[in-house]
């Protein structure tokens, strides 16, 4: 689908990068959206269709879960909340109610959405412009390649490990922690220093990995699908390995979270 | 990419989710998969159990067997002696009756051989008189000559 209809290629992939903005009229700079206060609807809507999705099947089955003979969504879904589980277990040595939970959802979410870079990168806009008669308008199918999201969740996975902190040490323990390690109380000011940058380095470096790799991903499918005829042998090798890399993906930002949350539980 | 009020919509969708997994997705699963692993302990304990019992209730009835072919030996050994017992027994008695009949028989021999020779006793008078009467049928009176014939009879 490469150059017609009078699209250049730098449209093309403008196109296939541009989220579907909403903000204020006033916000408004040549009928785009500038500014903090534009919501990104595609990512918005793909990621909440998919978690509504999923975790509600996940909800469901679980209702009906029984220590019987599962049935064979129960049984999968155990093998993918049990995978988890092992991983807190050999990870999380504290007590808490939220880490497996956390982890959870955020493995199963990620792929989800991950998952959706896997559908051909021009069906999704096809469909939509059919659908809509409108065929620039522009809709990013995978969320993942949103910073927004990413950040969003690596936001809250680290105010959850603050909270984490707070908890199990204490404001004084947690206070003793940040201002005396590692080099000691005479140190305070370095300590303090060094973990500011570790802590704030966690939730950038989590969000930004998931970010660049997706969006990576999404951008070599989209210079592959340019090639015209010549996409068809390339594409399938690179759709076989991103599967690798969706499910890494995945399981590095639950497994990242599972050791912040340890690191967060265990006192030095 | 830029960084926007998306943000607060992701993170509400995120809370969300957490929300779902740790009220009806995360509990029940765990319940469900700890009772099953519980199930299982159980049922390879009971089979456990089950294989032990079994076990010794074959010990058990090869005891019960053994135990009845002892029994049965015992009673063969006794019911021979006692077989062995009434024959000789038996024996004892045939004997017994044996010499009874050949003493009887005996008895009753020397009975019939005394009548016999009663008889005969009788019969020779009677013979020796005839025989002596014919001899002597002139010369000697049967009368005359009573206490000689009297005194050969009572010799005899």
């Amino acid at each position: 689908m490469s150059a017609e209809g009078g699209l250049t290629t730098a449209s093309y992939i403008q196109h296939h990068l541009t989220n579907l903005a909403i903000c204020a009229d006033a916000a408004k700079v040549d009928g785009h959206c500038t500014g903090f206060w534009t919501f990104h609807l595609d990512t918005l809507l793909v990621s909440g269709i998919l978690g509504l999705l999923v975790f509600g099947l996940m909800a469901k089955t679980a209702s009906k879960a029984t220590a019987g003979v599962p049935s064979g969504v129960q049984n999968f879904i155990e093998m993918v909340v049990g995978l988890v589980d092992q991983q807190v277990r050999d990870t999380f040595h504290g007590k808490s109610a939220l880490v497996t939970p956390l982890a959870i959802t955020i493995f199963v979410w990620v792929f989800v959405m991950n998952a959706m870079d896997l559908i051909p990168v021009d069906f999704g806009p096809v469909v939509l412009a059919t659908v809509t008669g409108d065929s620039h308008m522009p809709f990013k199918f995978v969320p993942t390649t949103d910073p927004n999201l990413t950040f969003a969740m690596s936001i809250s996975v680290f105010c959850i490990m603050l909270w984490m902190n707070f908890k199990v040490k204490g404001f004084g323990g947690f206070m003793h922690e940040v201002f005396s390690a590692p080099f000691g109380p005479k140190l305070a000011p370095v300590n303090f220093l060094f973990r500011v940058v570790e802590d704030i380095a966690k939730p950038i470096s989590l969000a930004l990995r998931l970010f660049g790799n997706m969006y990576a991903g999404e951008m070599v499918f989209i210079l592959i699908a340019l090639l015209g005829l010549y996409q068809l042998p390339l594409a399938l090798p690179w759709e076989l390995f991103h599967i690798l890399i969706i499910t890494l993906q995945a399981f590095v930002f639950m497994m990242l979270t599972i050791v912040y949350m340890s690191m967060a539980a265990e006192s030095h | 990419m830029s960084i926007n009020a998306t943000l607060f919509g992701q993170a509400i969708w995120f809370a969300l989710f957490i929300f779902i997994t740790m009220k009806y997705v995360w509990p029940p699963l765990q319940k469900a998969m700890a009772d099953r692993q519980k199930q299982i302990a159980e049922g390879l304990a009971a089979a456990e159990r089950g294989k032990q019992e079994q076990e010794i209730a074959a010990k058990r009835s090869a005891d019960a067997l053994r135990e009845a072919k002892e029994k049965a030996s015992d009673v063969i050994a006794a019911a021979e002696k006692r077989a062995q017992l009434i024959v000789e027994d038996a024996k004892g008695q045939a004997k017994v009756e044996a010499d009874k009949v050949v003493v009887n028989a005996k008895a009753e021999i020397e009975q019939e051989v005394e009548r016999a020779k009663q008889q005969l006793r009788e019969r020779v008078a009677e013979l020796a008189v005839a025989g002596a009467e014919k001899i002597l049928k002139k010369e000697i009176n049967a009368a005359a000559h009573a206490d000689i014939l009297g005194s050969l009879k009572q010799g005899l």
